[in-house]
């Protein structure tokens, strides 16, 4: 029987692994590791807890950390019950489902300019940090325990779970799902082809002055990559759908880029393979997004 | 001849285009053919034989860098896609 925790953050990661049985090709195996089912609701739990961990911060510490969402949540989480303080520079335009939740955990906000997307962010908390000496930035882009987190977390506890894995899909962010996890099933498996779902980026991007306000993180080694497949809004918004409508399972618009693109790369894959998918969180910090109304996705009239 | 769907921040260089066509039988020739038809947009993307760190090219959906890059073939009917490369994470926080 399990025993009770002395703190959330000890009900950090060790997330259920689950077969998805009625989207899976046939004889193909499709599983989902279930990461809404961290404290705060998503992936970047153990992220947080890592970098922090990692940080060795002094009480009363200051966090500043540029986020749309997940990991500020979860870094508030964390530096509550570590005593520190954080503040989240987060584009204007960001869900109020995640700013109300940011807030009630007792972050302070920072709004950049919504039209400059996550890079503005990023541009404004590097500005804010850099005049500023009271603020530590853990800037999960190029911070090494992020991978850390997946690759003693997530990953290990995949290959505890299964005897055989041909292939991981997660979504493209940061990079460091990608890169820990999947160098983890690399000694594991080594044959494990290890697969990024990228959304096509929502149209605040469209903002982006040039390509030199263009991003690439510094902890992504996209040589590590086996593949990297761009999937549209649509495309992600039908498998979300999908997955609670067949499944029962409420999944965030990421995993559902994901999960179309782990049938994808199932389908490719002979006859018994394996193929784990990494869902990064649940479906509530979305009820807002037009997704769920039903409401059509013109990919056009945002890119093309 | 592919269609080339151009993004938002390049659109100037294209003359406006949403969208380009240029011919080739590999990611280099055609980037070669759409630096030929459409100089400012091509040496936006492709220059001195390696394409720009800052631009992803996806033919049929996938990034030519986790395939063969410059010699992953095209095909007539493929839809070639230029991104800007960016921060992760959905920028209105979804």
């Amino acid at each position: 029987m399990p025993q009770a925790a002395s703190s959330l953050l000890d009900l950090i990661g060790s997330t259920p692994l689950v077969e998805l049985t009625r989207i899976q090709p046939e004889g193909r195996r499709m599983y989902a590791k279930l990461e809404g089912q961290n404290p705060t609701g998503s992936i970047k739990d153990r992220v947080a807890l890592a970098m922090v961990e990692a940080a060795d911060l002094s009480p009363g510490a200051e966090l500043l950390e540029p986020t749309s969402g997940n990991t500020g949540i979860s870094l508030a989480l964390v530096a509550k019950l570590k005593g520190l303080r954080l503040t989240c520079v987060m584009p204007a335009n960001a869900t109020p489902e995640r700013r109300t939740l940011l807030e009630l955990y007792g972050a302070r906000i920072i709004e950049s300019p919504g039209e400059l997307g996550s890079n503005g962010a990023v541009q404004l908390a590097q500005e804010i940090v850099s005049r500023d000496e009271r603020y530590t930035m853990l800037f999960q882009y190029a911070n090494e325990a992020n991978p850390r987190a997946h690759y003693d977390g997530t990953g290990s506890e995949i290959v505890a779970d299964l005897p055989h894995v041909d292939a991981l899909v997660a979504g493209l962010g940061t990079g460091g799902t990608l890169m820990g996890t999947g160098a983890r099933l690399r000694e594991a498996f080594p044959g494990v082809q290890v697969v990024a779902a990228e959304p096509l980026p929502g149209d605040p991007v469209m903002g982006l002055r040039s390509l030199e306000d263009g991003y690439v993180p510094p902890i992504l080694d996209v040589s590590k990559l086996d593949r990297k497949l761009l999937v549209s809004n649509a495309e992600a918004a039908a498998a979300v759908h999908a997955l609670v409508a067949r499944e029962g399972l409420f999944a965030g618009v990421s995993a559902g880029a994901v999960v179309h693109v782990a049938r994808r790369v199932a389908e490719e894959l002979p006859e018994g393979a394996v193929v784990v998918c990494v869902l990064a969180d649940g479906g509530w910090k979305y009820l807002s997004a037009p997704f769920w109304r039903g409401e059509e996705i013109d990919e056009r009239t945002l890119w093309w | 001849m592919s269609v080339v769907r151009v993004p938002p921040v390049l659109r100037l260089e294209a003359g406006g285009a949403r969208e380009v066509k240029a011919s080739g039988s590999t990611v280099r020739e055609l980037l070669e053919d759409l630096a030929a038809r459409v100089p400012a947009l091509g040496e936006r993307v492709y220059a001195d034989g390696a394409i720009q760190s800052f631009v992803n090219v996806y033919v049929d959906g996938e990034d030519v860098r986790t395939r063969d890059g410059l010699d992953t073939p095209v095909r007539e009917s493929s839809t070639v896609i230029l991104l800007p490369a960016m921060a992760g994470g959905c920028a209105s926080g979804c």
